[in-house]
This record gives C-alpha cells, structure tokens and sequence, in this order.
C-alpha cells in the first residue's frame, strides 16, 4: 500500500504546479509591489479658469471616446457641427478646435490616462500635427 | 429538463445582484473589489495546488497509454512516434498536441444508423471547434485584460490587443475574442439543451461555468461598449490588489463590480469543479506516458507477493496423468 | 431462449434518450444482458470473498452485512493506489465526446451505455462520499447514496463493457472506460459478485494452467490429435515438444485456440510454422503449466491478473529458455504488453529476445523478453524465410479485425496486415472510422463471451458486424482474420447473426495454409477440410 505522505512524480509536479502559479501570478511579479503613481491629467490655466468640460467631470471620464466618435458621425455625415450640452451649451464639434482648444496639453493630459490604460486612439493619426497643440 | 440548468442560471443571477446590490445600495467596495478577489486568489492557488499534489499521491501503478498508432517494433515498420510515442519527446509533442489543440477530440465523429442496417460515421467538427474557439479566446482575454494590471505595459500585450482589434470596428474598437468567447459559450450551452444525449448527461454543475463566462464576457462588453466606465479608475483598482496596494477609486459602477465578482467566483469555484481538467490534462495516464512498456520496465510502487499456484503444487496433482502421458516431471 | 431477429434488434435501437433524468429510472436486469453469477466453488477455489450461490434476478443478493463499508473502503483505497482512477473521477467535462464510440450504446442506444454516463454511475457515488461539493449540495451537484438498487445497476453496467478502451481515444483527456470498470469489477469482487462466465475460467487457469481447464495429460492429447489432422491433411508430421527444459523458446497461447473450432486451425498453423522452422534452429516448446495466454484475471482484478500471468515467466525460468513467444490473443497482449513486466517482472532470468532464423533483434521487447507471434511471423517474411503459395488462399477474399487490445493497449497494427497480405493476394480493409485505433470490439471481450448474454453480444457486435457488411457487400469479402481467441472463438456466430457468408480465421492458419511445407504431399485442402482454391472438384 502507498505510504500516505508521498507524492509520486514529484519532479513533474512541483515543476509544473510552480510553472503555473509563475504565470498566474504575473502581474503580482512584474509590478514588483509597486503601485505605480495613478495619473494625474494637468489643466492649462484655460482649462482651469473654464471650471467645467463641455460635461461633467466624471461623465467625460468614461464618456470622452463616445462623444467624440458621435461627433465624427454628425459632422462628417450629417454636416451638424453643434453640440448642445446637457446644460444647454453651445459647442463647436471639433477635438482640435474645442477640446484642444483647453486641453492643448496632450502630453500631461491626453497621454497620462491613455498611456496608463494602454489606449492607443488613432484620433492622433490626423489630429496630432494640428497648429494648436503645436502653440 | 430545464431543472438542471435553472438551478445554475439562477446561482448566476443571484450572484449578479448579490454584487450589484452590495455595491450600489449597501456600498460594499471594499468587499467586492479587494477583499473577495484576494480571497478567490488565495483559494484559487491553495486548491489547485491541492488538487494536484492530492492525484499526485496517487501512483500510476502501470504504464497504461492508449496506443493511437502503430507501435515500435520492426526496423522496418514506420511507427507512429505521436500516437505511440516510444520516446520522451514523443510524449511531449503528443502532450503538446493534446493540450494545446485538443487532437484527441479532432477525431471525433457522429454515429448516425440507417435502413439496412447501416451504420454511417460522419465527420463532427464543432464541438472540436467551439471547444478551440472557446478556450483560444479566454486565454487572449485574459491576456489582454494584463493591461489593466502591469505598469508598464508590456509590448507583447499591447501588439495582442492591437491584434484582437484588427478590424478596428467602431469606438472604442471591438475585439474578435470578446466576440468570439460569447459565441462559443452559448454555443456550448446549446448544444448542452439541445443534442438529447449531450443533455441527458448534463448535470447542474456544467451549466454554472457556462453562465458565470457568459456573465464575465458579458458585463465585460457591456462595460467597453454600452455602459462605459473609467478605465483609469479599473486599472486603479486592479493595479492596487496586484501591488499590494489595494485602493478603492471613485465613481466606478455596480457592474464593474458584478464583472470583478464573477470573476472571483469563477477562482474559487475553479478548484473544486471540473474546471480542473486544465490540470487533469497533464495527469492523464492514457496520455502523458512513453509506450516502450516492453522494452523498459516501469515500477509499481505499492507492487506486492500474491499467492500463486506454482508449479510444484501443479505437478504434485497431476503427476501421475503427466507421468502416464508421457510429459516430463521434476519428481518421479 | 430465442434470440431476436436482426430487424427486430435494430427497431429497438433508439439514440433519443428518455425524459425522465438517468438517476430516477431504476436498472432493468434483462435476460440476455447479463451473464449468470459466479459459481461458488470458483469462487472459493482462488480464495476470493463471499462465495455462495446467487442469482442477479432475484431481490436479495446474499452481500455481507457490511457492503456498503467494503464498497467505500475499497473506492477509497483505489483512488490512493490508481491516479488514473482519481483523475478520471475528477476530471470528465461531459462534454458527450465518448457517448456514441461506444459499441454497447451504437447497439442498443441505452444511454447508460454511453461511457461518459456508465463512468457516471460511479462517479455520482463518489462526489457522494469523496467530494465536499457533493456532501453539500448533494443531487444538486450530480450526487447520490449508494444503495443497494445503484449497486445492481453498477453490476448490470459494467459488465456491459468490454474495456475495449475506444472511448478513450475520443476523449480529450484520455479517461479510460476500460480503467473505470476495472476498478467496478474489483469492488464487485470484494462482494463475491462476479459473473461465473469469468470466474470458473480463472478458477481452472489457477489450477490446471488454463482458462478450459484441460489437464496436462489432456492438452498434450489435443495437441497431439492436431499432429495427426496436419499429417492427414499435409502428409506432414510434425512433433511438437511440451515441458521441454533447454528449448530456446516458450510458446504461449490462448487455450481457446487449443479446443474450438475455427481457433483450432490457428492452433494446428502454429504447429506447421514451428517444425518448418525446426530444421533452421528454432527449438521452441509448449507448456502445460502455462498453457494459458489469455488472463481472465485482468476482468476480476489487478491481484488475480497479476496471480494468473506469473505462469509465464515462473514457466520460463523453471525451463530455462531464453525468451517467450505469444501467440494470437487480444487481452492477453494487453496484460503482457503494460502489465506483465511491471507486476512478476523483472525477466532478467531471460535474453532479449532473437530471432533464431533471421537473426533479428526484439529490441522492443528487450525487458518483457517476450514476442508477438504477428511480430516474429512479420520478421519471417520480411526476411524471405518462409516459402508460399499464396494463391492457396485465394478463394478467400479477406478483411481484418483489429481486436481491441492489441490495437489501443499495443499498437500493432501493420505487423499482421504484412503477414495477411504476403499471405493471400485479396485483402480489403474496413472504413477507416472501424479499424486500426478506432477498431470496433467483437462484442464479447473482457468476459462477456457468454451464451446467455447473447443478445447483448450481438448488439455490442453490430458496428463490427457492419463494417465486415459493408466490405462484403463491395469486395466480396468472405473471411475475417483476426488475432484474437476470442474474437475466434464469438466473431462466428456474429456474422451469421448480421453478415451470413463471412468466416473467420486466424492470421498463422492463413500463413500455413499458403506455406509449402518440405516433404509435403500434394495438399488439396486447406486445414479445415475444404477445397484449396483450384482443387475445387
């Protein structure tokens, strides 16, 4: 009869089982403990001094991508270049011409966040070279 | 019929309230976002090490390889190194085959019988390919969701995304294996309620996993498409509990939640199901073993003395007759 | 008892299984399904628990007060002994893979048949007792008491497969069948519930060395009465040795082949094949003792199995030859091939195994030391040591039966398709879905070869018979060969039942019907009696 205690193959196994709980456990390893820093998006002082987005704060957090996709839509299909906000406001639809207009910060605003996620948009393919963010 | 999947359809639903509710009304975060996960962690690696070790305890007394091929023996007989591996790296590419692209089951066929009698063998292929679909494209999920818990984020899983997302399909870009995950799991249930024999074999505990994936894939999407939530927030959170910093950030919603319990749920579950045929794979006696029994001797460990009827005894009852047929014996 | 018609047997089979969940319909024990109980004096004869006469169709079947507790010891001390059993307990997805590779269902489309649910019958009992998720959660979780109604439908069960192991070459993970009923059978002998249709087989072998349970005195006697019917038929006579100290070779065969027609002609063919070889050296011998190839104690348990086989190498030592030579058997070949070595092992009293006519070396079987008689005919040939006539075998048109054993549990596969086509010059194999690893079983493997489970036999026979149908309705195909007693010895009445006009052979009658012996008179027929092919009045 098998002694109660002992593992067979114990070789393969612990290999195998460390094998995997390596891989699981990835991202505990890569990241070495440390949290990186959470990012923090500057404002220009334009931005600052507008006091609020086009919307609230924590709607363009998650929102941002779809507005600007909705805005695309309007303004290349149906040649409507005004967004009226929640509040009533008038926008231009244009990334370049509103939004960058305060955020022409893209490196410490855009980037932050998106570099953070791994995001990579291709609304820079074109936007990126545009005279604001140059200023 | 439907008692054996009601039963984990509604586990999954409750399990989806269970969060949403202990988030949205009773603001329970820190539970569902740090403390469960690092639970289901815990139990997730202390189970499966458990489970593993506890059939490795268990000796594989004979060499018991199902022979899929032709054997070694004659120089000049072509032998089938992968489905009667004699050697080593035989058994490998045999195993490698096996786990990575499920070739046991690429042989399966449908038995259907006619007039006549005639009985007809036809190629089935998609529970081959659902399984393939199914299992390829969780792991590319899970793959990919390491964005969200390494900084910084590695190439390899920046070019898997940018891969999964080829079709650059509306924004934010939809991924081929999200798509593909919620398929195949339906597909699987289907054919679980559907092909009568499939059902009729079913219990309660094949359906859970099903619709907790489902779930997981689900809420998943709902989160990258229609019910957006900040990513910076989920990373956030995601990066806390792999650095051991775990942080509760703001404004993230009930089904963020529901999608991290699930998950969790699916860890812990994971141990003590079947789900631990991921392990059970590489401990398969038919499968992980060379088949050169005749030619190198394999050790049973508990091997012990049976009682025999030896010769002696069998002379010493049949001698006489031996003797009077002319057979040689030892004693005369 | 009259068996069904064959279209009567095919209206039965319904793959569509019923409403009602497997656990709620009660086991059906039915006249020919099921083989009759062990003999108690079998029983007692190899000193096996709880030896007493009993019927399967009657309610009480005479248990010890303490089943339920043997039943769960012995589950518990196989999971720690057997990790393919504790695997394959844990691991099934039912993913339904298996259900319709199974001969058993195809033939009677009873969905317990289906592997993945036979396993299940005990798998339900082991979430039951072994798992937490089915101590909690009980049915919920697919689990359920062992009472004594599951007991009989485990019984009814399990000795409705033959370990024929094709399901586990459908499986994605490779679990067994075959390993799953070994272990059902083990337990059921812990509660002397074994059917007689094995246990008195393994009663004589223990005692006269065979599972016939022919005397020494009456082995040679039949053996001898083949000397004369080969002399008869070839003018030949050849004079095989027994018990013989100092020979090179032990021969070892199923007994079968040494009492029924048509293994009989196999049997006389290995005699002709050996004194043909005589004069170039080959000195080989027959035992008494282990005049058994076959191991019916591989369907009782792995103890008896590995009692019964210890013949052989105790045998080959007691003679002193240098190596053993196996004949044509199926689950004899199994037990050799990944059992034999490991349970009486190691041979070292042995050589690795030479061909003393070619020279060539077993080197796959340089620890076992023991050769497959398709092997060593195959080297034969390849080497141009035999001469032949093939066309003597021309009124045969023939296909060949991979049996199970040899074919998932060895691999032999092309050895005996040489040998058949250096034999005879019209050979048709079977679709490729029932041959070679996906070979169907005859049927009537570990044990079941019965009479009065017949009607289980010709079901479980059906994908067999079909695919032998199907090549003799398009090449005319009137033979099938095989290498194994059993299938000699049930495949005959198979054919009559779904294919009449198709005999069956072994492969070494094949190869001494076509060998051209020297000294030989002109031979007008072949072993059995009929016309060679040309000599037809």
């Amino acid at each position: 009869m098998p002694e109660e205690k002992k593992i067979y193959n114990k070789g393969f196994v612990v290999a195998g089982l460390i094998i995997f709980i390596t891989i699981f456990m990835f991202p505990f390893w890569y990241n070495l403990g440390k949290a990186a820093p959470v990012p923090e998006p500057v404002l220009t002082e334009k931005a600052k001094a507008a006091k609020e987005c086009i919307e609230p704060k924590s709607y363009m957090k998650a929102e941002h991508m779809q507005i600007l996709d909705d805005w695309r839509s309007s303004v290349v299909r149906d040649e409507n270049r005004v967004y009226v906000s929640s509040k009533e406001k008038e926008f231009d639809m244009s990334l370049s011409n509103t939004c960058l207009d305060c955020h022409s910060n893209k490196a410490d605003f855009c980037d932050k966040c998106h570099n953070y996620a791994s995001v990579n948009p291709y609304c820079w393919d074109c936007h990126i070279d545009k005279p604001k963010e140059n200023k | 019929m439907n008692v054996k999947y009601m039963f984990s359809l509604v586990a999954v639903i409750l399990l989806f309230l269970l969060a949403y509710i202990g988030v949205e009304a009773a603001g329970l975060q820190v539970l569902f976002g740090i403390v469960i996960p690092y639970a289901a962690i815990i139990i997730f690696i202390i189970g499966v090490v458990n489970r593993v070790i506890g059939w490795a305890r268990s000796p594989v007394p004979f060499r018991i390889p199902s022979t899929c091929g032709q054997q070694r023996s004659l120089p000049w007989i072509k032998s089938s190194e992968l489905d009667n591996p004699f050697t080593t790296p035989g058994v490998v590419a045999r195993m490698f085959l096996e786990v990575l692209f499920f070739r046991s089951l690429f042989r399966n066929t449908k038995t259907t019988i006619a007039e006549g009698p005639k009985i007809y063998f036809s190629i089935e292929m998609w529970l081959w390919l659902a399984a393939l679909a199914f299992h390829w494209s969780f792991l590319t999920v899970i793959v990919r969701h390491l964005r969200l818990f390494t900084e910084p984020v590695p190439f390899w899983i920046a070019l898997l995304e940018k891969a999964d997302g080829f079709f650059q399909v509306g924004v934010p870009g939809i991924f081929l294996s999200g798509l593909v995950l919620l398929a195949a799991v339906f597909y699987l249930f289907l054919r679980r309620v559907i092909i009568p024999q499939v059902n009729y074999v079913s219990l309660s505990q094949d359906f859970f996993p099903l619709f907790l994936i489902f779930g997981i894939a689900f809420t998943g999407i709902l989160m990258r498409h229609f019910a957006k939530i900040d990513v910076t927030g989920a990373k956030q959170l995601a990066m806390g509990l792999v650095t051991f910093h775990p942080t509760i950030p703001q404004g993230i919603g009930g089904i963020f939640y529901v999608h991290v319990f699930f998950v969790s749920v699916l860890l812990a579950y994971f141990p003590f199901s079947k789900l631990m045929h991921m392990g059970g794979i590489f401990m398969s006696p038919t499968r992980n073993l060379t088949c050169n029994t005749r030619a190198v001797r394999h050790i049973n460990p508990w091997n012990y003395p049976v009682e025999t009827h030896t010769y002696d005894e069998y002379e010493e009852e049949f001698r006489e007759k031996m003797i009077e047929a002319g057979l040689p014996v030892e004693k005369e | 008892m009259s068996d069904p018609k064959p279209n009567e047997l095919i209206e039965k089979i319904d793959y569509i299984p019923p409403q009602k969940g497997w656990m709620d319909v009660p086991v059906n024990i039915r006249k020919g399904m099921y083989c009759y109980a062990s003999n108690p004096k079998s029983v007692e004869y190899v000193h096996l628990p709880n030896a007493r006469a009993w019927n399967p169709i009657e309610e009480d079947w005479k248990l010890p007060d303490n089943w339920k507790e043997i039943v769960h010891t012995a589950f518990r001390d196989r999971l720690d002994r057997f990790r393919s059993f504790k695997v394959f307990m844990d691991i099934c997805v039912r993913c339904g893979a298996c259900a319709d590779k199974c001969h058993f269902f195809i033939g009677t489309g009873d969905p317990k048949n289906m592997p993945v649910l036979r396993a299940e019958l005990l798998r339900s009992v082991y979430r039951n007792d072994f798992t937490a998720a089915g101590k909690i959660l009980g049915k919920i979780a697919g689990a359920r008491e062992l009472t004594l109604d599951v007991l009989k439908e485990w019984w009814y069960y399990f000795f409705q497969c033959t370990e024929c192991r094709r399901c586990s070459v459908f499986c994605p993970y490779g679990i067994d069948t075959a390993e799953i009923t070994i272990m059902a059978r083990e337990i059921f002998n812990l509660l002397g519930l074994n059917i007689d249709w094995i246990a008195t087989p393994v009663a004589n072998c223990y005692r006269t060395g065979n599972h016939l349970g022919i005397q020494p005195h009456a082995f040679k006697e039949m053996i001898e009465f083949f000397v004369d019917d080969i002399e008869e038929k070839t003018g030949v006579k050849v004079d095989p040795s027994f018990n013989k100290k100092g020979a090179d070779i032990l021969f070892v065969t199923p007994s079968g082949d040494v009492f029924a027609d048509p293994g009989t002609y196999t049997a006389m063919g290995y005699l002709m094949l050996f004194h043909y070889l005589k004069e170039q050296g080959l000195n080989v011998t027959w035992s008494t003792y282990a005049s058994e190839g076959g191991n019916f104690g591989f369907f009782t348990s792995h103890e008896m199995m590995k009692r019964l086989n210890s013949k052989m190498y105790a045998e080959a030592k007691r003679l002193g030859v240098k190596w053993i030579l196996g004949g044509e058997c199926g689950h004899m070949w199994r037990v050799i091939n990944q059992y034999m070595d490991t349970m009486n092992g190691p041979a070292d009293f042995l050589e690795e195994p030479v061909s003393p006519i070619t020279g060539t070396k077993f080197t796959n079987a340089r620890s076992t030391k023991m050769v497959h008689i398709s092997e060593f005919t195959a080297d034969l040939l390849y080497h141009n040591k035999l001469k032949l006539d093939k066309s003597r075998n021309d009124n045969l048109i023939v296909t060949y039966h991979d049996s199970c054993n040899p074919a998932r549990g060895m691999g032999l596969f092309d050895e005996p398709r040489y040998v058949i086509n250096s034999v005879c010059n019209h050979f048709h194999d079977m679709p490729r879905n029932t041959i070679r690893e996906q070979t169907f079983c005859c049927g009537s493997g570990s044990g079941l070869n019965a009479g009065e489970d017949m009607e289980l036999r010709l079901c479980g026979g059906l994908p067999r018979a079909n695919a032998v149908k199907h090549v003799h309705d398009k090449f005319g195909v009137n033979m099938l060969a095989t290498i194994c007693a059993i299938d000699r010895a049930v495949l005959p009445p198979l054919m009559d039942y779904w294919v009449p006009g198709v005999g069956v052979t072994g492969l070494t009658e094949m190869v001494a019907n076509a060998l051209l012996m020297p000294g030989e008179a002109e031979r007008t027929t072949n072993l059995r009696g009929e016309p060679l092919s040309g000599m037809e009045e």
